[in-house]
């Protein structure tokens, strides 16, 4: 569903990406993990179009993104810090985005919201929330569109525990429905139980992408962490 | 007693005398279904005192030449053709009437000034509600004295100085009335050469090559009430003395050379209640001396005046320059002509005692204006941030503006004019 | 791209800058006028104003709020939406709010107590300038990263545009004086906006002085239709091409 082909990319002298190439195919949730500054977030950066590629380039259902905008209309994204207008207002935000996509009501996805109890406290200003609760709107904005693809970065950095589980929940429910999942993080263990696909980073290059069963018989191990552990020995 | 009654008895002969006389008087009908079939045969058949009428109709008929006492009256303005090469009509006797004739295609030539209506050696010549079109000379009077030129409409078609003539031209005459024409397309809408005690009023002067109003040589002359706008160069008034000028009008002259009003080598003349609008200057004064300037407003004008270094005791009292571009120009760092007392809109001085008058003086040549005198290039930059900085300096410290060109009792207000 | 137009304006209005920048302009114009007696006065007052407040306010607020709203920018561009259509409504937005305090504060004032060509002049110049200066700042703030660095630029430009310019022009006029310098200086004139939307209103208001020169270049030029024709084509360019330039950068720039 989405291919990345050779894509490089230099913010000055470093090496965000290093000739990368990926093939994610939908059904998959896959798992993008690597040391910080290995280039996650750039690689996900260039597949929504944020990050245009020096070289090489990226196809969305066989078209390729640079010239085709349309195609982020099938994709949820979940940034790793969510940036909101100061002055607006959580329901603001909410209908701003409504505005912009013009879904019909019955496409719109609104679950998140009611869990993590964003009901309550709509009126609130952008400004005045915590990490937290701004994450908890970063993954219902996600989430509201139903869409194809979902791309979340370190989606439960900042989280707590129950809200972390919410959205775990959430993310193997629309596994089930034959979603395209693409999810970085560090914190592993969370992951054990969703993702089926790794792919691991290192200093702006990809040295694997293989599914889970297949690392497991590799490393010999059977939790994730300890896998990936065994390889950057 | 008796000697009353013979002059009593005298008297009413006399009277009755004048009056048989009156009665006898004929009128001779002119046109094309009258009696006389031509102007000229009218004229030569008529005698002193006679009307000749003429009727609508086209008269082509040479060069007219008057030299009987007449009155020449149009109905429906019949047309004199001068078929571009006759001097139409020539007036060479005294008391003549004429009026209701329209003067078309009179001749042209570039020796010789030729006019549709020539006032040669008259006194009492009377000219009214003619009209002129496509002329040379409109109105020409040599040696003329006392005659009366009013209500006529002049127009041609002049295309440059060389080869155009005058409207209304008056040389070597005296005691001129000129009043209520109506004059353009010409060289000079009105010229007046060696003529004196003469009054022109209520004019109006627009669209001439040249000067709307020409002085030369003219002493004691009045200009009272006239428009004159959009000529060439405005109005020249030249080497003459004990000129009035009041409630003139000079607006939208434009161009290097266009004045409201032109005064070189003038003394002793006043001018009063006077309005200069959209000129590039207003006044432009050389060889200037003794002129009073009261009470007239100044507005939206280039320069308001150009004051040259050979004027002298000339006086600006009360009056108004408002949105002026320059209020004042000179050449020269000698200033002998006095400002006192005008409303200047540029001042920006105070009145801490309220009486009206601006407590410092206010100095009415702007640096700037001698910048672009000598670079005309640097007008560009005019109303720059940085040039009213300069100007702002050089207003607080006078180093290249004349330091006595200034009203020491400049007015807060406007003047009611 | 109207969503997000109304969306970038009702955040100006909301942050109540722009509100004080119209009342300010209003107080400052309806002072003007009531201090001078005649309105034309009024106008060549205001014409200072316009000429040196309208870039400033114009440049130095559109640079800080394209660095104030990278969030938005941000969020947005995740979006379906074409960048090209994100970055003119942000222009859009800036522009329209900005033009609008102008013709309330200026233009109001100015249409009730003049209402000449000259008035007219001077709305359509300050226009121009809003414009102008706002597409500066766009292009100013998508060159420089660093948000300091882009308000330093922006003030260095206005800076430049307001008296920099015009004093090293004075310098060079009197340097050459002896050489023909009316072509240069109206081809110099024209890369400076400021100077051109100054020369719009001067042809209004000093045609009468500025025709008592003797040049026929200058004449041609400031006497007929060519030279109001020529002042609005580069005015017009003046419009476009901070933008357009902005507008590619920003098609390429990584978020």
């Amino acid at each position: 569903m989405i291919i990345a082909s050779n894509v490089t990319k230099t913010f000055g002298k470093l090496k965000a990406l290093d000739n990368v190439s990926v093939n994610c195919v939908k059904g998959q949730t896959i798992a993008l993990i690597g040391p910080n500054g290995s280039g996650k977030t750039t690689l996900i950066k260039s597949i929504l179009g944020m990050v245009v590629p020096d070289s090489g380039f990226i196809t969305f259902d066989q078209h390729n993104i640079l010239h085709d905008w349309n195609y982020r209309e099938r994709i949820g994204y979940m940034p790793q810090i969510g940036r909101y207008p100061d002055n607006m207002s959580i329901a603001q935000v909410f209908t701003m985005m409504k505005d912009i996509r013009k879904k019909s009501a019955a496409v719109i996805d609104e679950e998140l919201i009611e869990e993590f109890g964003l009901n309550g406290m709509m009126s609130k200003k952008m400004r005045t929330l915590s990490g937290g609760t701004r994450q908890k709107v970063s993954a219902s904005l996600a989430f509201l569109f139903n869409p194809d693809v979902l791309i979340l970065d370190e989606p439960t950095a900042g989280l707590d525990p129950v809200a972390s589980e919410i959205l775990k929940q959430k993310i193997l429910r629309e596994k089930q429905k034959g979603k395209l999942t693409l999810i970085t993080s560090h914190i592993l263990s969370e992951l054990d139980d969703v993702v089926s696909e790794i792919i691991y980073m290192q200093e702006g290059k990809m040295l694997f992408h293989k599914s889970l069963e297949q690392l497991q018989a590799d490393t010999g191990e059977t939790k994730l962490a300890k896998a990936i552990a065994q390889i950057m020995k | 007693m008796e000697r009353f009654i013979k002059i009593i008895q005298c008297s009413i002969i006399v009277l009755f005398c004048v009056s048989a006389f009156q009665v006898q008087a004929r009128t001779w009908k002119v046109g094309a279904s009258q009696p006389c079939k031509t102007i000229s045969s009218a004229i030569a058949k008529a005698a002193d005192g006679d009307t000749i009428l003429i009727y609508p109709g086209v008269y082509k008929e040479g060069q007219i030449i008057l030299t009987k006492r007449l009155v020449l009256k149009g109905t429906g303005y019949p047309v004199l053709d001068g078929e571009v090469k006759y001097e139409i009509l020539t007036i060479r006797s005294n008391a003549v009437t004429v009026e209701g004739l329209f003067f078309k295609n009179a001749g042209r030539s570039s020796y010789n000034d030729i006019a549709a209506l020539r006032i040669a050696d008259s006194r009492y010549v009377t000219v009214r509600n003619n009209k002129f079109e496509r002329t040379y000379f409109g109105i020409y009077a040599q040696h003329a004295t006392a005659c009366t030129i009013s209500n006529n409409l002049l127009t041609s078609d002049a295309k440059d100085e060389i080869s155009s003539g005058n409207g209304i031209h008056c040389w070597k005459s005296d005691s001129m009335h000129i009043s209520n024409n109506t004059v353009s397309g010409h060289r000079d809408g009105i010229y007046f050469e060696f003529v004196s005690n003469s009054v022109i009023s209520n004019n109006k002067s627009f669209q001439n090559v040249r000067y709307g109003l020409h002085f030369m040589f003219s002493n004691s002359d009045n200009y009272i009430s006239n428009i004159f706008s959009d000529n060439g160069a405005g109005v020249a008034v030249m080497f003459s003395k004990n000129i009035g000028m009041s409630n003139n009008t000079f607006s939208d002259n434009w161009g290097s050379a266009a004045y409201g009003i032109l005064m070189k080598e003038i003394s002793d003349c006043v001018a009063q209640g006077n309005l200069f609008k959209s000129n590039t200057v207003g006044i432009m004064m050389e060889g200037t001396n003794r002129v009073k300037m009261i009470k007239n407003r100044f507005i939206s004008n280039g320069w308001a005046m150009k004051i040259q270094a050979s004027c002298s005791d000339n006086v600006f009292t009360e009056n108004n320059f408002q949105s002026n571009s320059f209020d004042v120009a000179t050449n020269g760092d000698l200033v002998l002509s006095k400002f006192e007392k005008n409303y200047w809109d540029k001042y920006d001085g105070y009145d801490l005692n309220r009486n009206g008058i601006g407590d410092v003086p206010y100095r009415p040549v702007s640096l700037y204006s001698m910048i672009g005198e000598q670079n005309p290039s640097s007008m560009m930059l005019f109303r720059s941030f940085i040039v009213s900085l300069i100007d702002k300096a050089e207003k607080m410290l006078p180093v290249l503006t004349p330091v006595d060109l200034k009203d020491d009792h400049p007015l807060m207000k406007p003047l009611k004019l | 791209m109207r969503t997000i137009i109304k969306y970038v304006v009702v955040d100006l209005v909301k942050s109540r800058i722009v509100l004080a920048y119209t009342f300010f302009l209003l107080a400052m114009s309806f002072g003007i006028f009531n201090i001078d007696e005649n309105a034309t006065k009024g106008i060549m007052s205001l014409m200072n104003l316009v000429l040196i407040i309208i870039p400033l306010v114009s440049i130095i607020f559109s640079t800080i709020y394209v660095y104030n709203s990278s969030e938005f920018i941000e969020l947005l561009v995740a979006q379906p939406l074409k960048r090209k259509s994100l970055w003119m409504s942000i222009y859009s937005g800036l522009a329209v709010s900005l033009s609008l305090s102008f013709v309330i504060g200026v233009g109001l004032p100015v249409i009730i107590y003049d209402g000449s060509a000259t008035g007219l002049t001077l709305i359509v110049a300050g226009l121009f300038l809003t414009l102008i200066f706002t597409g500066i700042a766009l292009l100013a703030s998508v060159l420089t990263r660093d948000k300091a660095k882009g308000i330093g630029v922006s003030i260095l430009v206005w800076f430049l545009f307001t008296l920099i310019y015009d004093a090293i022009v004075l310098l060079l006029l009197f340097q050459f004086s002896d050489y023909p310098l009316e072509k240069p200086m109206i081809g110099i004139t024209m890369l400076n906006p400021v100077d051109l939307s100054r020369i719009l209103i001067l042809l209004k208001l000093d045609i009468s002085a500025l025709m008592g020169y003797t040049g026929a270049i200058f004449k041609e030029f400031f006497g007929s239709v060519t030279g109001i024709g020529l002042s609005a084509l580069m005015l017009f360019l003046w419009t476009i091409m901070p933008v357009w330039f902005s507008l590619k950068k920003f098609q390429r720039k990584d978020l």
